[in-house]
């Protein structure tokens, strides 16, 4: 190992301010996993291929395993964890995973669902083919991303408050 | 009743708010890392390895090499059933690190570290001498006389060659008025690409070895570790978590030996060895690549009057699955377009690549390439309706496969084939998609599909179950059949609810499989667990449900058979009184003065019997002639998997087969360089996996025709929904341009190609 | 954990500029996905990085005082693709980089990174080239500005001296005002996929848009850089807008372009593929300005 070089880090993480000294050599994947055991940040491919590391810094999605843990400095970082309420409340765009079978192995399932937290955040109506693009920096062996399409377009539509034509999504 | 509805996935709540543990997730950070250094060299002999540098890194705990494997246990590697045949059981050619390589990406050292960068820069640092011998990455080549040897016990580096005979093909071809159809097709390599790779950890609790590993065979990986190390099989603890995708890879038995040596050389340290992306594609498995040569003699009146396969398996540099891919699709060929005159040939032939293993599909998707290509072919030669071709030859009802004894009960081709065509509006396009010119151009096009159930008589097929109630009625399920993502457990859950009477809720399915407690069972593959395990649990609940009501007699002095469970409670079916629940009764047994007893129940099926599965796909394709490029506007796979036990779930696994074929079918190939024996694209940029933008809608659609000889009127669905498509998009493509291209993919370099040939650009 | 000997993180430019002079063997990390994709594959590994991530001024899309727009070196493919002054002027700048990757490398990447690696792939060089993009480089000298073909010395090399980074990539007024672009990325997916083949077009057409008074093209991949066809501009130069033209235009390219044989693709393949994107995008391009394609 090089000579070990350390930096303290200050950032919020699920929305809890941290302080931590860390190894300038992480990555965030390294930061999050390994130091806060916030496993829903998966290891894939480890060069921003995959997508099954993504999470959200200041509101964009970034693979956290490209993403080196130092420039986390300040920012407010966002995993699957983070996403239920304060009473284990689950999240519309959780619910409407397990509603459309969109989960398989699960292994791609926590990046999608923070691709998707960004996407619904924006409360625009996308076409087809831009849900397709925005959800397009994963990918997933098992479900053929057919069910994840559905449970995003239902979730946007639910919220935009076409009830009727999410249904028939 | 809960078999037949689309029950949310048991472990969906878990996978959605990310509590569900992966290997990787379980172990402990206390763990030493290990990293495999590969060969660099397509075939050859490690003259030395100098780890002398590496050792020198701090963090370095020990680099082992090839030389150090002292004991030399060869062991197979395929997820098959042990035989106790020896001439049935699989080839033993691996060894946990080799000095003889014989592909580039063999696996002839390990560094252990106690961190991943240490791991690396020794790595790096390794020096290797080799002594090279020349090598051969082609099938046809492999074959030839002075081609390398890559096994000695092997000439022409052919691993297995068999035949399949029917009637006379010589003398039937002598038949005038013959029309002659004759085609090469073939199938590149592709990977499984689950998106967990590879990872295990290993480490020794007393004098036995307890892997942790991401696997769809646990039981199998036992015996495999067992053999590798030369030690007693019960000394071998395997522990399978949830894993994130398998598709047949993890059907073999990967690094689990290698890494649970490297524990044992250490004091049982614990190591982890997590396989990186780059080396899960080129040193883990691959899908066989299969070239096909077809000829069939037919009749101008639509019939066959003769045909010929010959199949070149490629095997890569080891034997793993072997024969029983390239067999498995040989042994389709006579029966799915059955005909009095048949010669097959099938040959597994050993290269200097990546080793072959089990990929969902099994043969299939490559032999229905090769003959629903083909088929499409003789169609057109003989100016014939391809739909009316297939229907008039396919597989009739009544058809029986004498060896498995596999039935064709009902009409179910023609049912999906309605399906299919209703659903796409097939007639209406096959029509306006005649005779177009320009550069954009539209077509249709369709294939079809059989597959087994399970691996009878080929194989050992069993299952034992184990279901222990507890005090609230609620009980454990315990199976060796494993949850890889498909959603075994969900249906496992419907299946015991359903038989025993119980509540979905009552009913917990132990989703890990651990050696030391898990019933025997011999895991996830073949399309096997839905049928297999049905007997299994049928045959348990039963059983269970049986003492249940016996205690109950005890309890209530009602003769058992006038007792039932009806939605977890003891019902008298004579008036239909509930007496008690099943938690009271269970309590009650429990914690009894007079009778303590403890309620569970446990048996073995051994399964006898086998089920055909069925199934077709529709596309629509449209291609920009110019620019090479085909788009898929619609897909429609129409499945009879017999009686459907989750709609839902059903239709989701469909879905993923589809992606997967339409990746065979479009755009993937893992690709090595001439010169070197290397993967060029051994990465998810270049390794070309359908994205959320290269698919249209994906629509599934079922056929249900309950299977007569199944537990649960069920068979056959996690691999055949990866059977038809490839073939089915090429003939869309063919319609559309006249342009059969016969090599997968059909992707803009071979379209390119084929269309320069023909002049078309 | 990356194999890195050390970080310096900068706090301003010249910071980063005192940085890379203080150590001259220090690799620059902007958004990172290449940098460290590379240091993973062992290419860089044991590398000093100079960190300029942090730098928040060398971000964002801005007009300087002559008209020209000034991008920011760090500022991400996504936010040139969302910018107001990026739609207005040059959108096809931000249609070529919103093909980069998928929608977290977007974010991630950064124009100035994807030029820097001097890769012939990159979305965003054809398009700046054929937009006659100025690139600024800041250095111990201070700041020096050179055409972007000039920046591009061959196959990963760049004209970055030792103590310099690129601080903005700057679109002059006289080669944005009245063009109209379009770029196709060639590749074997629609998304997270490196280009077989990009072509980027512009067009400046007469008052009655009936002549293409001036024609721009540059590609990625047709070459060990990317590269503009200046035999084809030529051809189109004061044509008019038919279908003829076009097509001669189009045929023209194979005079510059040089395309390699690779495992990636052959070469006569990205020649025939080539031909076509340049006439499709310049087909584009004209009716981007308002022109109509005649027989």
């Amino acid at each position: 190992m090089s000579s070990a070089q350390y930096k303290l880090l200050r950032c919020t993480i699920n929305g809890k301010k941290v302080e931590k000294m860390i190894d300038v050599r992480a990555s965030l994947t390294d930061l999050l996993r390994d130091d806060f055991r916030l496993t829903s940040v998966k290891k894939g491919c480890e060069v921003g291929e995959c997508g099954a590391c993504n999470v959200i810094v200041d509101g964009e999605c970034f693979n956290s395993c490209i993403y080196l843990a130092v420039w986390a400095e300040g920012k407010e970082i966002l995993t699957l964890e983070g996403l239920a309420g304060p009473n284990g409340e689950i999240s519309d765009i959780q619910q409407a995973f397990i509603d459309e079978a969109a989960v398989q192995c699960g292994f791609c399932t926590p990046g999608f669902i923070m691709s998707a937290t960004e996407m619904l955040q924006s409360g625009k109506e996308y076409s087809d083919e831009e849900i397709r693009k925005l959800m397009s920096g994963h990918l997933c062996r098992c479900t053929g991303y057919e069910n994840i399409f559905r449970a995003v377009k239902k979730t946007m539509l639910r919220r935009l408050g076409k009830e009727a034509e999410a249904d028939a999504v | 009743m809960y078999v037949g509805k689309k029950v949310t996935r048991v472990d969906a709540y878990d996978k959605v708010i990310g509590r569900t543990r992966y290997t990787d997730d379980l172990c402990d950070k206390s763990a030493y890392i290990a990293r495999i250094l590969h060969s660099t060299v397509a075939n050859g002999r490690v003259v030395s390895i100098d780890v002398s540098e590496a050792e020198k890194i701090p963090g370095v705990v020990k680099v082992f090499t090839c030389f150090d494997v002292k004991e030399k246990h060869y062991f197979p590697t395929a997820g098959h059933p042990w035989s106790t045949d020896e001439s049935h059981q699989d080839v033993a050619d691996r060894l946990v690190l080799t000095e003889r390589v014989r592909f580039y990406g063999d696996d002839i050292a390990a560094v252990v570290a106690e961190d991943e960068v240490s791991a690396a820069q020794a790595l790096r640092a390794i020096k290797v001498e080799y002594e090279e011998y020349p090598f051969v990455l082609d099938v046809m080549e492999s074959m030839k006389d002075g081609a390398p040897q890559i096994h000695e016990e092997y000439p022409n580096n052919i691993l297995k060659h068999t035949t399949i005979q029917k009637g006379n093909y010589e003398e039937a071809i002598k038949e005038p008025g013959l029309i002659k159809v004759e085609g090469w097709y073939s199938t590149p390599t592709v990977q499984h690409c689950h998106i967990e790779n590879f990872i295990c950890y290993a480490e020794m609790e007393g004098d036995r070895i307890k892997v942790v590993t991401s696997t769809q065979i646990p039981h199998i990986v036992r015996r495999v570790v067992g053999q590798a190390l030369g030690v007693d099989w019960g000394k071998i603890r395997v522990i399978k978590p949830y894993i994130g995708g398998g598709f047949g890879n993890k059907q073999d038995v990967l690094y689990e030996p290698l890494c649970a040596w490297l524990s044992m050389q250490l004091g049982g340290h614990l190591v982890k060895l997590d396989v990186p992306r780059e080396e899960t594609f080129v040193s883990t498995r691959v899908r066989h690549a299969i070239k096909s040569h077809i000829i069939s003699w037919v009749r101008p009146d639509g019939t066959f009057a003769a045909r010929k396969l010959e199949a070149f398996s490629d095997q890569g540099a080891y034997a793993s699955h072997g024969h029983s891919i390239v067999a498995k699709g040989a042994g389709a060929f006579p029966q799915l377009y059955p005909c009095e005159n048949v010669e097959v040939d099938a040959y597994t032939i050993f290269t200097n690549k990546s080793v072959a293993g089990a990929m969902r599909g099994y043969g299939i998707p490559q032999a229905m390439w090769a003959v629903e290509c083909h088929t499409e072919e003789v169609a057109a030669r003989l100016g014939m309706d391809p739909i009316e071709f297939r229907r008039k030859n396919l597989m009739p009802v009544g058809y029986t496969d004498p060896f498995s004894k596999n039935e064709l009960y009902t009409d179910t081709f023609n049912q999906c084939i309605e399906k299919g065509m209703e659903e796409i509006d097939y007639k209406r396009k096959y029509a306006e998609y005649q005779n177009q010119t320009g550069d954009i151009r539209r077509g249709i096009g369709m294939a079809v599909f059989w597959y087994n159930t399970a691996v009878w008589p080929i194989s050992l097929e069993t299952s034992s179950c184990r279901m222990v109630l507890n005090q609230d009625g609620s009980l454990q399920v315990q199976l060796g059949e494993t949850e890889i993502g498909q959603g075994a457990d969900t249906a496992y859950t419907q299946m015991t609810a359903d038989v025993l009477g119980v509540p979905l809720e009552y009913v917990h399915v132990v989703s890990c499989q651990d050696t030391d407690v898990t019933p025997f069972g011999t895991g996830a593959y073949a399309s096997r667990q839905t049928y297999t395990a049905g007997f299994a649990i049928r045959q348990t609940a039963m059983l269970l449900k049986e003492r249940i009501l016996e205690y109950a007699h005890e309890l209530t002095r009602m003769p058992a058979y006038n007792l039932d469970i009806i939605d977890g409670k003891i019902v008298r079916v004579t008036d239909g009184r509930e007496l008690m629940t099943l938690g009271e009764l269970s309590t009650e047994a429990l914690y009894s003065l007079n009778h303590s007893l403890h309620l569970s129940a446990e048996s073995t099926s051994q399964i006898k019997s086998n089920a055909y599965s069925f199934g077709c796909t529709f596309a629509e394709v449209e291609v920009d002639i110019p620019m090479c490029q085909v788009k898929l506007l619609d897909i429609v796979n129409v499945h009879d998997a017999g009686t459907i036990i989750n709609p839902a779930l059903a239709e989701a696994q469909v879905h993923g087969g589809m992606s997967m074929g339409i990746g065979f079918g479009l755009s993937e190939k893992l690709m090595y360089d001439e010169k070197t024996g290397r993967a060029l694209n051994n990465n998810l940029l270049d390794y070309k996996l359908s994205t959320f933008m290269d698919h249209p809608r994906l629509r599934a659609y079922f056929v249900e025709n309950p299977e007569p000889t199944s537990a649960f009127g069920t068979k056959a669905l996690g691999e055949p929904p990866t059977c038809s498509i490839a073939p089915a998009i090429r003939n869309a493509v063919y319609q559309a341009t006249g342009v059969g291209v016969n090599d997968a993919p059909v992707n803009p370099h071979n379209l390119f190609r084929q269309m320069k040939e023909e002049g078309m650009i | 954990m990356y194999d890195m000997k050390a970080l310096y993180e900068a706090e301003s430019v010249e910071h980063a500029v005192a940085l890379l002079v203080e150590h001259p063997e220090a690799q620059i990390i902007a958004g990172g996905s290449d940098v460290l994709v590379q240091m993973r594959e062992g290419k860089r590994a044991g590398k000093e990085l100079v960190s300029i991530y942090m730098l928040d001024e060398m971000r964002g899309v801005s007009y300087e005082a002559d008209g020209a727009i000034r991008i920011g070196s760090l500022t991400s493919f996504s936010h040139i693709t969302k910018d107001p002054i990026i739609q207005e002027h040059i959108n096809v700048l931000g249609e070529a980089v919103d093909m980069v990757g998928g929608p977290q490398i977007r974010n991630i990447g950064t124009i100035g990174g994807n030029t820097c690696n001097g890769v012939t792939s990159a979305d965003s060089a054809s398009t700046l080239h054929a937009w006659d993009a100025i690139v600024e480089i800041t250095g111990p000298d201070g700041v020096r500005r050179i055409p972007i073909h000039d920046f591009y010395i061959k196959a990963g090399v760049v004209d970055l001296r030792p103590g310099e980074l690129q601080t903005a990539i700057i679109i002059p007024k006289e080669a944005y005002e009245g063009y109209k672009g379009h770029y196709i990325k060639y590749a074997m997916r629609n998304a997270m996929d490196i280009a077989t083949t990009g072509c980027s077009v512009n067009v400046k057409l007469s008052a009655d848009k009936k002549t293409m008074e001036d024609v721009r093209i540059a590609y990625g991949v047709a070459g060990p850089v990317p590269m503009r066809a200046p035999s084809a501009e030529a051809k189109a130069k004061g044509k008019p807008t038919t279908k003829a033209a076009i097509r001669e235009f189009a045929k023209a390219v194979l005079e510059d372009i040089n395309p390699r044989d690779s495992w990636r693709a052959a070469k006569d393949f990205r020649q025939h593929i080539a031909v076509v994107l340049a006439e499709r995008a310049l087909t584009e391009s004209i009716r981007l300005a308002g022109g109509e394609i005649n027989e």
